[in-house]
């Protein structure tokens, strides 16, 4: 019998020690000599690793290109770099001790756990270190890339949202840009069969509708996801109410069954087969990468379309021009072997305004840093420039990190499609509610 | 007799057990106190905190850990009963087919080498509201639902793709079936029974560890459903992944959402592993329970039969 406590013993203490696998100490950034003014190659010579979510030949290409220019600099440091990582693979390889020397992620939806946590390292040092000025990045692009005052991430690329619209659908209208105006033009531009089926919608106003998701839409109201204290604002924060009461009434005035069938019947969002691409809606909300997927199909490349900021709130003019933003993220995991060189990596590849020109024209998505936006090397006609120009407005914002993003997207996500079907009777105690749940899930969280 | 080959023998057979008991400790006992351990514990993945009953009382306010295992719940009712009745009378229709028996056979076990993913990616297309099958139903008068966007018909529409895959099932029914001692039927025709009276009591009591062994697994794999009900939803929804949108898992209506779906996301999309843990052993608790149920009938039902 003297087994069982022992047994028990045995398993409690591997059940610990299985939490606190990789807990050796690797060296962390700035442990290492590091290249004193132009000095780069008083580093040693070492191979590092780099993680990134890549997978095209294109993208691929376009990173190792970038990566080319730094090898340039830093002739002694070889990159070795695996595409089509996830976040989850990355997550798991940092707790087993098995980290890359920098990672990328295309989503900043983990940002706030891997800061929080101390997953990816701070990377404040070393910026004032090397004199690095971030006020270059747009505030939206710093929000997304640091968490509770830890900069543990630097932005790579950024996507902006703004407004895509079929110049031959529009019928000679300029594109809407306020709220009342986007619902006048919906409605004149929509063409429905005599029994009410929907053939060419002028705007699709669902949430579930691809790109139309509570993040992308709320720049337009000015709506705000978080008070100071990382509790949920959704309940509190009338632009919500603002946004939800005029996206309703265009659900209604297509009838709610009428516009499910519609937007289901629409296929795969990345497929040749886009209703935009096609002419089955007149306008769409979508990122700026959408250019260059029109750009890129045989059939779609001779739309003729133009692009536009979001149209915003009647009563909040100061917004236009203003958008959605968030992008890819690179950071050096906690247990990378070289976290000097990874920082010489990421310097290159976030503020080397040659390599983000190469990138950004090479991916069509939006540099970073104001000297590569206005750099004369920028491929910028004028769809793009709208993009650039979204990124660039003080207004344009972000979903800020929080440890439940995820979550807590999703939370509001389920309570809008509620919403827009008409099962929701009191819109603010539906609102509330949301924010008892984030709030609720907050509190599980630690936060 | 002497105890001391009693006991010889005691090890001897313990050392042939021990790789057994070796698997069964790393593999389950070890995972399963782990579980129960991390249940009380705020985890992430990298840090670590006991936080006592927390994850348990979170449980009664996780409103969607309700709607999930309700869902599950249907799958249990609902789909099990119906693939163990139509893999079985598939089997026994293809016990009475003479020509073509190979055939057929290969025609209802093919489905089973499909991908799941490609297969249920098919299965929305074929069942999207203007997709082939409404088309087809239109042509013949019939306005078809819109299987997969429709709370009320997204879980049946699951278990007709689950009917389609079943022939796994169906073989295991059918060789159940071929083993049935002819013999018992001659003397049950002999004694007047009819067509009905000599399946329920000659065929039935024969394959009932069959019988049960389908509904067993079949339970379990439905208290697991996952891969299908998480891409039907997906694909039917539209989802993008893109920056600032989050894919909400269970459409339409959460009516698809599965309990360890929703597992899965509380751990590998929120990192609320501690909160997951709690799943995890409601699962297994409740995997548990329907087994023992399930086994307890089936042996009641075997005496009744006999």
């Amino acid at each position: 019998m003297r087994f069982v406590p022992l047994a028990v013993a045995g398993l409690t203490a591997l059940a610990l020690t299985a939490c606190t696998a990789g807990k050796e100490a690797p060296p962390s950034l700035g442990a290492q000599p590091k290249p004193s003014g132009s000095a780069a190659q008083a580093l040693p010579a070492a191979t590092i690793e780099l993680w990134h979510g890549f997978q095209t030949d294109a993208e691929v290409k376009a990173f190792e290109d970038a990566i080319a220019g730094f090898n340039k600099k830093f002739p002694q440091i070889t990159v070795k770099t695996t595409k089509a990582v996830q976040d989850d693979q990355i997550t798991q390889a940092i707790r087993s001790g098995k980290a890359p020397d920098v990672a990328a992620s295309f989503t900043t939806d983990n940002v706030a756990l891997w800061c929080k946590t101390g997953a990816f390292q701070d990377l404040t040092a070393v910026i004032k270190q090397d004199g690095i000025d971030l006020s270059v990045l747009p505030e939206a692009s710093r929000s997304y890339t640091e968490f509770e005052g830890k900069r543990c991430m630097m932005p790579l690329l950024a996507d902006a949202y703004g407004m895509f619209y079929n110049k031959a659908l529009m019928k000679g209208n300029e594109p809407p840009k306020t709220l009342s105006e986007l619902t006048e033009l919906t409605k004149e531009l929509t063409v429905r069969d005599p029994d009410g089926t929907i053939k060419v919608a002028g705007f699709i106003p669902s949430f579930q509708y691809y790109e139309n998701s509570p993040s992308h839409l709320a720049p337009m109201v000015g709506a705000k996801w978080y008070n100071e204290d990382g509790t949920s604002a959704i309940g509190s924060d009338p632009a919500w109410k603002q946004l939800l009461t005029w996206q309703k009434e265009l659900v209604d005035w297509y009838g709610y069954a009428n516009l499910e069938k519609f937007r289901r019947s629409l296929g795969d969002e990345w497929g040749a087969a886009h209703p935009f691409f096609k002419g089955k809606v007149a306008m769409i909300v979508d990122g700026e990468w959408r250019n260059a997927m029109i750009a890129n199909d045989s059939k779609a490349k001779s739309l003729d379309y133009g692009t536009a900021p979001l149209p915003v709130a009647d009563d909040k003019p100061d917004l236009y021009g203003s958008g959605f933003t968030a992008g890819t993220v690179i950071g050096v995991p906690k247990g990378a072997k070289n976290p000097q060189h990874a920082w010489e990596l990421i310097k290159h590849l976030t503020t080397d305004t040659d390599s983000l020109v190469t990138l950004s024209n090479a991916l069509r998505n939006v540099p970073t840093t104001k000297a590569a936006m206005e750099s004369p090397e920028l491929a910028a006609d004028a769809n793009f420039k709208t993009f650039l120009d979204i990124f660039a407005h003080p207004k344009t914002s972000t979903l800020p990190a929080s440890v439940n993003s995820v979550f807590n997207q999703d939370a509001l996500s389920t309570f809008l499609t509620n919403w827009e079907k008409g099962a929701v009777k009191d819109l603010d105690a539906g609102l509330k509610d949301v924010d008892k749940r984030i709030n609720d899930k907050l509190k599980l969280s630690g936060g | 007799m002497s105890v001391r080959p009693k006991r010889r023998e005691g090890l001897r057979a313990l050392l042939w057990l021990s790789p057994w008991i070796a698997g069964f400790s790393i593999f389950f006992v070890y995972p399963l106190l782990s579980t129960v351990y991390f249940s009380f514990t705020r985890y992430d993945l990298f840090t670590l905190e006991f936080v006592g009953l927390d994850n348990w009382r979170y449980l009664l306010q996780d409103e969607r850990v309700w709607i999930s295992a309700g869902n599950t719940l249907w799958l249990v009712v609902f789909m099990v009963p119906a693939q163990v009745i139509f893999s079985l009378g598939v089997a026994q229709l293809l016990t009475k087919v003479k020509a073509g028996a190979g055939f057929f056979r290969t025609v209802f076990y093919l489905p089973t080498l499909v991908p799941m993913v490609a297969g249920t990616v098919a299965f929305v297309f074929l069942l999207n509201p203007v997709g082939p099958v409404n088309q087809l139903l239109s042509w013949a008068g019939i306005a078809g639902p819109d299987w997969f966007g429709d709370a009320a018909w997204s879980k049946p529409s699951l278990t007709t793709l689950a009917l389609w895959g079943c022939g796994n099932t169906m073989v295991i029914f059918l060789a159940a079936l071929l083993d049935v001692p002819k013999h018992l039927y001659e003397a049950a025709a002999i004694d007047g029974a009819g067509a009905w009276r000599q399946f329920r009591s000659v065929t039935l009591p024969t394959i009932s560890p069959v019988l049960m062994f389908s509904a067993v697994t079949g339970v379990i794999y439905a208290l697991q459903y996952f891969t299908q009900a998480m891409i039907a939803s997906r694909v039917a929804s539209g989802a993008t992944d893109s920056a600032g949108s989050v894919f909400t898992p269970g459409y339409p209506d959460q009516s698809l959402l599965t309990l360890p779906q929703w597992l899965f996301h509380v751990g590998f999309r929120d990192f609320s592993m501690g909160y997951a843990c709690v799943l995890a052993l409601l699962l297994f608790g409740t995997s548990m329970i329907f087994t023992l149920i399930l086994l307890r009938q089936f042996r009641k039902g075997e005496e009744v039969l006999s």
